[in-house]
């Protein structure tokens, strides 16, 4: 059943992420950007990052994906379905994207070397879980260990916000 | 016998210095006056006696004052040492100069016998000078910054004579040749002289060289530079080896040039330009006599190497000679007395070069009392004929002798004078330079005939030079008295008026100065002279006192002549005793000085602007040989021309060029790259990946 | 399970990378980039499930970081169509010497 999900949510994903580049128009790419970023939240499921998945509907697919397509729509784009992929350079770097996917999946399936380090990750994790729950389990880090790049990332998202209203203004007269 | 103890030797060198300072100050204090003064040609009223400023009043005290302190602590010394029969030198280091290594070298003041009298002769002779000149240059603007110059000269004469080392001694070398080029430039907004000061430094450099080199030889053999260790060791070198010959030829370079011996000379006659006084002392007196010091010092040396010692006699009387015919011909007073200097410096030469190292040191010094009588008379005599074209404004040259003559009624003092020091100086008995140019000449033939004596026919020639330089000297000097002084006027009517003598700060010095070259040289007159009917059997007070007096300082070098030369001949090349040719040398002075009174009385002189000059050798003689024509073109000339292609080509084209060129290098290379800016974004992100692929594969590989 | 989501992983940002450099839409480049980000994230969490929550709590980060990017991002891009009239990126040259 696992296996199965996975490669579900595996095929969703690919075909999203070629949707993104091939489509035409750009609401049809955003549309297929949500997909795959939908499949890959199913991912972080089965790979029993439930937190992750549930901030990554709600932040990346509700708040970002929409941004986008309100620039989108703000700029008026979207009317004019012409074909703005790059002829010559799509060719060729279509040939390379694919062989080097091919030279991955076959690395990938010869070397089952295995990874360095302890693999008692999931073990760790699944304790973490029960005993605080999936929110608790990346709270705890976040603000004990991890506290001082939690304060800064604050200090960023203030910048940008900043950065984004000053860039966005209209010149005033 | 008692102890030597210095009184305060250190403030005889400190003293000038100190002079120097004051009057420098002075003359910064009327620094823009002067300058002013100088670009309007040169003339300022400082008003009389009693309305002239504070610059121009302060250094007539401060001067002389110093030169005659430093003089008297001088007697004072000289009289401690005569009552301590001192043997050794006494070394007073003041402080550490140089510590480098294995090489050290103290600021420390030597006094022996040998320093002692330069000591005096610096400061006595320089005393007078600087009070004849309180009255020669008292119109000039310069008159504080003159003071200046010439106490920071005897500073560095002092150090040269009175230093304990040969650094110290070169340190006073420098420092007199930038006084004297200081002082020759005197008057520099003439160009001529202003070049002459600069010729004078140039020359000094090429014999400065072979001072060094000799210095650096030195230390390499001895590790050390200090007179008394290296005179201690000096008998370590072989005798008539090749680095004892090498040292004595590199310091006579430094002597000739110094002291304008062959070929180094030529810069002597050019230093006329400066003021009198200057002359005086600097060119007569004290610094040109520096190279006989040198000489008379390293006489250790000198005796250790026949060949070196050889050479300064025969380069000294080639000199005598050479200077002595030039001196036959010249028009200008002080170019006479220039080449008689020169003549008289290589007559020392030959005395230190055979090994008469008291002789040589004792024509020093009756040199310094004549010769500066003489510049000091031709000094005053130039100020009255300028004094005399002053009040006429005439322009003609006031020390052309063809514009003198008859003189002797307007200036008897100085008249009188001047012939005391030209019978010195032509050797007549009893004169000073009798005794001195006798001894000389004595001693070149005892030393050229000594058993083992290495070149007796050259020493034989050198011998008779000294004879014939001596009869030249007596006939030019007596020419140019005669011609200044007797005879009819040829100044002008309207000028003879304002002839007048000098006043009396001018003539004293004068006066002090003939009674010493009257006197002067029954110091040093030997046994068989003194005894004999010349001494009037030894009534008179003469003495061979300046020879034992310098004994401890010439022992050495004669325990080797004494080793390796035998002893001295008892009679002159072609026999005869002394006394024999002291009464043939000086009764035929004194006969070419009466037929020299004869001859130029009769002759007519020609005004200058008349005179169409002398024919054939003659004419070769005024123009000195043609000695500076010829180093203009074989020496100068090439290295101007070298110069110019360095400039021109290697430094504007090379040099410059390969800098521009980097430059354009850089700017081109700049353009070249700039052409990668596309602008497009989807290009820089293509390369951005293209270069992640590569690291990630030399990183994965 | 690792091997396979790592290769996924991969593949999402190599297409992600495919299509910044082959599209001319700024906004959809833009697009592309978030696609590779989410790729990293992937990877991140697969290797959190070897290695502890660390990887998770990074993730966290990412995910904040990106979402001020891309208010940034579009704020720039806002800016220049207002200058150009067009988001194609061919037109935006002024970098050219």
């Amino acid at each position: 059943m696992e296996a199965f999900l996975f490669y579900f949510f595996f095929a969703m994903a690919m075909g999203g992420a070629i949707g993104v580049v091939v489509s035409k128009s750009p609401v049809g790419s955003l549309l297929f950007m949500v997909t795959a970023l939908f499949a890959i939240s199913g991912e972080f499921v089965l790979l029993e990052a439930h937190f992750l998945a549930a901030v990554q509907i709600i932040v990346y697919a509700g708040a970002i994906m929409v941004l986008f397509l309100f620039v989108i729509m703000l700029l008026n784009l979207g009317h004019e379905y012409q074909q703005d992929l790059k002829v010559g350079v799509f060719s060729v770097a279509w040939i390379a994207v694919v062989s080097v996917m091919a030279g991955l999946v076959g690395l990938s399936l010869r070397g089952q070397a295995g990874f360095p380090g302890q693999p008692s990750g999931a073990q760790e994790i699944q304790t973490a879980l029960e005993l605080y729950g999936a929110v608790g389990a990346i709270a705890r880090p976040l603000y004990t260990t991890y506290v001082v790049p939690f304060e800064i990332t604050g200090i960023l998202l203030l910048v940008a916000i900043v950065g984004a209203l000053v860039l966005a203004k209209r010149n005033v007269g | 016998m008692t102890e030597f103890h210095p009184f305060l030797p250190g403030l005889v060198v400190l003293l000038p210095l100190l002079g120097f300072i004051a009057n420098g100050v002075l003359a910064l204090m009327h620094g823009k006056a002067s300058a002013d003064a100088v670009r309007a040609g040169g003339e300022l009223d400082l008003g009389d006696r009693s309305a002239r400023p504070m610059t121009h009043a302060l250094p007539t005290w401060i001067g002389p004052g110093v030169m005659a302190i430093a003089f008297v602590i001088a007697l004072v010394n000289f009289a401690r040492m005569l009552g301590a029969e001192l043997e050794a030198p006494v070394v007073i280091e003041y402080w550490t100069w140089m510590a480098t290594g294995t090489f050290t070298v103290h600021a420390a003041l030597q006094l022996d016998q040998l320093s002692m009298v330069m000591m005096m002769i610096v400061t006595g002779v320089g005393f007078l000078i600087h009070v004849f000149s309180v009255g020669y240059m008292r119109d000039d603007a310069g008159y504080p910054r003159y003071f200046a110059y010439l106490n920071l000269f005897v500073f560095f004469m002092l150090v040269l004579v009175m230093g304990a080392s040969y650094p110290l001694m070169f340190v006073g070398w420098e420092g007199v040749g930038l006084c004297s080029y200081l002082l020759i430039g005197f008057w520099f907004s003439d160009r001529e002289k202003s070049d002459a000061g600069k010729k004078a430094f140039i020359v000094n450099r090429i014999g400065d060289f072979g001072f060094l080199v000799a210095m650096f030889l030195l230390y390499r053999e001895f590790g050390t530079l200090d007179f008394v260790p290296v005179f201690g060791e000096a008998e370590t070198l072989l005798y008539g080896g090749g680095l004892a010959t090498a040292i004595t030829l590199f310091f006579f370079l430094g002597a000739a040039g110094k002291s304008a011996q062959m070929p180094l000379y030529v810069w002597l006659p050019d230093a006329m330009a400066g003021p009198t006084p200057v002359s005086a002392l600097i060119h007569a007196a004290t610094m040109v006599t520096a190279g006989v010091y040198l000489v008379a010092r390293s006489s250790v040396l000198f005796a250790l190497s026949p060949i070196g010692s050889a050479t300064v006699a025969g380069v000294g009387a080639l000199t005598a000679l050479f200077a002595a015919t030039i001196a036959l011909k010249q028009n200008d007073i002080k170019k006479v007395l220039a080449y008689s200097t020169i003549s008289q410096l290589g007559y020392m030469f030959v005395g230190v070069g055979v090994g008469a190292y008291a002789a040589g040191v004792f024509h020093l010094m009756t040199h310094a009392f004549f010769k500066a009588l003489l510049f000091l008379g031709a000094g005053a005599v130039i100020h009255s004929m300028h004094a005399a074209y002053h009040h006429t404004h005439r322009h003609d040259d006031a020390q052309d002798m063809r514009n003198m003559g008859g003189l002797k009624a307007h200036m008897p003092i100085t008249w009188i004078t001047m012939w005391i020091a030209t019978l010195a100086i032509a050797g007549i008995w009893p004169f000073a330079g009798f005794f001195s140019k006798d001894e000389i000449i004595w001693q070149v033939g005892a030393f050229g005939g000594a058993e083992t004596a290495p070149f007796p026919a050259l020493y034989t020639l050198i011998w008779i030079v000294a004879l014939a330089a001596a009869m030249l000297t007596a006939f030019y000097m007596t020419r140019m008295m005669v011609m200044t002084f007797h005879g009819a006027n040829r100044t002008g009517a309207e000028e003879a008026h304002h002839l007048h003598e000098a006043p009396s700060v001018m003539w004293l010095p004068l006066a002090v100065l003939a009674v010493l070259a009257v006197f002067g040289g029954w110091i040093n007159v030997p046994e068989a002279i003194a005894e004999s009917f010349l001494g009037l059997g030894g009534a008179l007070p003469m003495s061979e006192w300046l020879h034992h007096w310098l004994e401890p300082i010439t022992a050495q070098a004669h325990e080797v002549q004494l080793l390796h030369l035998g002893e001295v001949a008892e009679g002159a090349p072609f026999g005869g005793g002394e006394v024999l040719w002291a009464v043939l040398s000086t009764v035929a002075a004194l006969g070419v000085v009466v037929a020299a009174v004869q001859m130029v009385g009769r002759q007519k002189v020609l005004a200058p602007a008349e005179d169409p000059g002398p024919t054939g050798f003659g004419r070769v003689l005024l123009n000195k040989y043609y000695v500076d024509e010829f180093y203009d073109r074989v020496l100068v000339q090439p290295v101007i021309k070298g110069s110019r292609f360095c400039w021109k080509v290697i430094d504007a084209v090379l040099i410059d060029g390969t800098v521009n060129m980097v430059g354009w290098a850089a700017k081109g290379l700049g353009w070249g790259v700039s052409m990668f800016q596309s602008g497009s974004v989807n290009t820089y992100a293509f390369i951005l990946t293209v270069g992640v692929l590569v690291i990630l594969g030399v990183a994965a590989f | 399970m690792i091997e396979p989501t790592l290769a996924l992983s991969a593949f999402l940002f190599l297409i992600g990378t495919f299509g910044v450099l082959v599209r001319r839409n700024a906004i959809i480049m833009f697009l592309c980039i978030e696609l590779q980000l989410n790729a990293v994230n992937v990877a991140f969490v697969a290797f959190s499930s070897l290695w502890g929550i660390d990887g998770q709590v990074f993730v966290f980060f990412v995910m904040t970081v990106a979402a001020a990017e891309a208010a940034v991002g579009l704020a720039i891009i806002i800016s220049i169509f207002r200058h150009y009239q067009t988001v194609d990126v061919d037109h935006f040259n002024l970098l050219k010497w």
